[in-house]
């Protein structure tokens, strides 16, 4: 029997449809509850439901707002149910997204039904410095990027004898490529609000802010009804004191991910971050002692309490505790969210969990901006904080991109200088001006008309970005370029030598060719060329092609391809 | 179009409270106007420099107002080796307008914008937050149509 119908609305459910397979069952079930759900981390099987039954539940994957998948969903019949791979499911440990997509995210006591809230219970009992020391247990370290001792920084906190004390809660997930944060947000905000309160707590905290990215519509209004419910039921009142929450806003600046440059900005000011010490911790918002965590930071600590320091520590690596999520995207056919034990291997993510055949990619990127390029023969490395910086990247907060064979590496270091250039706030000269020449660099490399010393150049101005910046952007900003120069120096020189990209990626160094034996003559290329680049005979202007890849896209005979070789005079 | 003072004149009169001030005051207008620069100035009491100077720190605040649907092209990691780039030329092309652009009837304004968080849907466009997915030309052509016709 049929006793709850779960539709996934996060925001990439309802990119891929599922508002209206929701109004659409909505209207066409009187009988059966139907509620919104979270994500799973299946984003590749969207617009999903979840049909609950008294024998367990049910999973069915793109379903559509016709009346035939309603009918098939309500007989619970085998297609078009989503198939659970044992590739991925034998290497998932669900811990911190057990109940994201599972239940109702904006109703408290279904959060309270699955167990809710009594990590906080507990937490409360307990003296604030025996928590404190509950998490330096657990060896959990920071989600967000840098990976400092969680438990460490709560215990500066802690040893601040103001009256005042503040907990961020860093939601301004600005890293392209990531969406655990906004993922958990949306799924399960109790859960991170729980884990916001014990760290209250164990601190000292006496007002709580969520700096979320106002990219995130959803996430921040299931989080405004979750703090609704949390002061109806008066678990702010903590120690006899309430805990006010606000959430603010970000403004779309990545820089405000660094801990004082968030600060500025929270105060109302341009947010640059400030040269430390003092941490926040000892002088941050408004000089009061402050302390930033991740999201997903705070999503493990309910975990910790529940179950003690020492047993969340029997999962992972010596210095690399618990299970960390994953975005993946890019070139694989799972694309969507993952939680792995710290431990596991590169290549179990990639291969297992990615469905990607082996030799069809060349490369993940790690850790988004500030990360780098691991490539594919370096993929029997652990996951954990250690390993990963020694080849050059960092764990960053989990954003993981396939790179394919057809992609080109120069252009893809040259789209992250291009990120980071444009998000430099401006007060170092060395990442300001810096990341401005490596940008321009790779941008003549890409047109082709690069001399070998710019690699060079590539290589000594990156180090003196590195030493000569205050916060972690410029710190890490030349990473992408260091790390591609490492391990695809042969692309660059490919570029630059012979003046071949031969991903056939970099508009400058190909040409549009049409095969006219497989042409039909058919006229959609002419048709749709914005430039009138091909002629009433079918052939290709290539001095006037913009290499837009319209044609390519509308020929229904794959006539038309890009081919090695540009028109660039050194 | 009423005056940029009511958006945020419930706000406390703090420091930390001039972005979401402004976020207000963009929310109802599209976008900052000097005239809203000079009101929230005063109801601050910051100079206006100030505040011109944050704001233009944010790329979310918009000086110019934008058209009735804008268009938010996402060149995040994923969208951005899916082809992003061409999404962008693809619009530019059919509505002849560039990144960071409006059109001259006030229609669409084009952006380009580092990451919408729907990765594992790359690439993919929004038009006023509503977010469309796994595009290819012909799909992004339909949407643009769309859109036209609503006016």
């Amino acid at each position: 029997m049929i006793k709850r119908i779960k539709i996934g609305t996060g925001s990439c459910g309802l990119a891929a449809g599922a508002a209206e397979v929701y109004d659409f069952f909505k209207a066409n079930i009187t009988n059966i509850d139907i509620i919104g759900v979270g994500c799973i981390g299946h984003c590749y099987a969207e617009p999903l439901i979840e049909v609950e039954t008294d024998q367990g539940s049910v999973f069915f994957e793109k379903v559509e707002p016709r009346q035939a998948f309603l009918d098939k969903i309500l007989n619970l019949e085998e297609s078009p149910r989503l198939a659970l791979r044992p590739e991925r499911s034998n290497r998932e440990l669900i811990k911190v997204t057990r109940l994201a997509g599972r239940i109702d995210p904006i109703s408290i006591d279904e959060y309270f039904d699955n167990g809710g809230y009594n990590a906080l219970k507990k937490a409360v009992t307990m003296q604030p410095i025996d928590v404190v020391n509950e998490v330096k247990t657990s060896g959990l370290r920071g989600r967000g990027g840098a990976g400092f001792t969680t438990g460490m920084k709560w215990g500066f906190l802690h040893a601040q004898k103001t009256t005042e004390k503040v907990l961020i809660c860093n939601a301004d997930e600005g890293d392209p490529g990531a969406f655990m944060d906004r993922s958990m947000m949306e799924s399960v905000p109790h859960q991170i609000l729980e884990g916001m309160l014990i760290t209250a707590h164990a601190t000292g905290a006496t007002q709580i802010f969520i700096y979320c990215r106002a990219e995130y519509p959803l996430a921040i209004k299931h989080l405004k009804i979750a703090i609704k419910q949390i002061i109806e039921h008066g678990l702010n009142k903590i120690n006899g004191r309430d805990i006010t929450i606000k959430i603010k806003e970000g403004a779309g600046a990545f820089v405000c991910g660094e801990e004082t440059a968030m600060i500025h900005s929270l105060e109302g000011s341009r947010g640059t971050p400030r040269f430390r010490p003092p941490y926040p911790t000892d002088s941050g918002f408004k000089g009061l002692p402050t302390m930033i965590n991740n999201v997903e930071t705070f999503a493990n600590i309910p975990i910790i309490i529940n179950e003690g320091g020492e047993e969340f520590a029997k999962v992972g690596t010596e210095n690399s505790k618990g299970t960390k999520l994953f975005a993946l995207a890019g070139d694989l056919k799972y694309p969507g969210l993952v939680e792995v034990p710290m431990g596991i291997t590169l290549a179990e993510v990639v291969y297992e969990i990615g469905g990607v055949e082996k030799g069809s990619i060349k490369a993940v990127q790690i850790g988004g901006p500030s990360g780098g390029c691991i490539p594919f023969d370096h993929f029997d490395v652990q996951i954990d904080y250690d390993s990963l910086k020694s080849l050059g990247a960092i764990m960053g907060s989990g954003g993981l991109i396939f790179i394919g064979n057809n992609r080109c590496m120069v252009e893809t270091a040259r789209y992250f200088l291009d990120f980071t250039a444009r998000e430099s706030c401006g007060k170092c000269t060395f990442c300001r001006v810096g990341t401005k020449r490596m940008l321009e660099t790779l941008e003549i490399i890409t047109a082709g008309k690069g001399h070998l010393e710019d690699i060079q150049f590539l290589q000594d101005l990156g180090q003196k970005i590195i030493k000569g910046s205050l916060c972690g952007l410029g710190q890490s900003a030349p990473n992408p370029v260091l790390t591609t120069l490492r391990y695809y120096r042969n692309e660059y020189e490919q570029h630059v030598n012979n003046k071949q990209c031969d991903a056939l990626v970099c508009n400058a160094l190909v040409s549009v060719y049409l095969d006219q034996d497989k042409c039909i003559e058919c006229g959609l290329c002419i048709k749709n060329c914005p430039v009138n680049a091909i002629s009433d005979d079918y052939v290709v202007n290539n001095e006037v092609c913009t290499r837009c890849n319209s044609c390519i896209e509308v020929c229904p005979k794959n006539a038309i391809e890009r081919i090695v070789g540009g028109n660039v005079s050194a | 179009m009423s005056a940029p003072n009511a958006a945020f004149k419930y706000l406390e009169k703090e420091r930390s409270n001039l972005i979401k001030a402004l976020q207000q005051v963009q929310e109802i207008e599209g976008f900052i106007s000097d005239e809203a620069v000079h009101n929230i100035s005063d109801y601050f009491s910051i100079p206006p420099v100030e505040v011109e100077g944050v704001l233009s720190f944010y790329a979310q605040f918009k000086r110019e107002k934008p058209g009735n649907y804008i268009i938010s092209v996402c060149d995040g990691t994923a969208c951005h080796i899916k082809g992003a780039s061409l999404v962008a030329n693809w619009i530019s092309d059919d509505l002849g307008i560039k990144d960071g652009e409006t059109d001259e009837e006030g229609l669409f304004s084009l952006v380009t914008v580092a990451c919408l968080g729907c990765c594992s849907l790359a690439p993919v466009v929004s038009v006023n937050g509503k977010i469309f997915g796994n595009l290819d030309r012909r799909k992004l052509l339909k949407v643009l149509k769309q859109y036209k016709q609503m006016g």
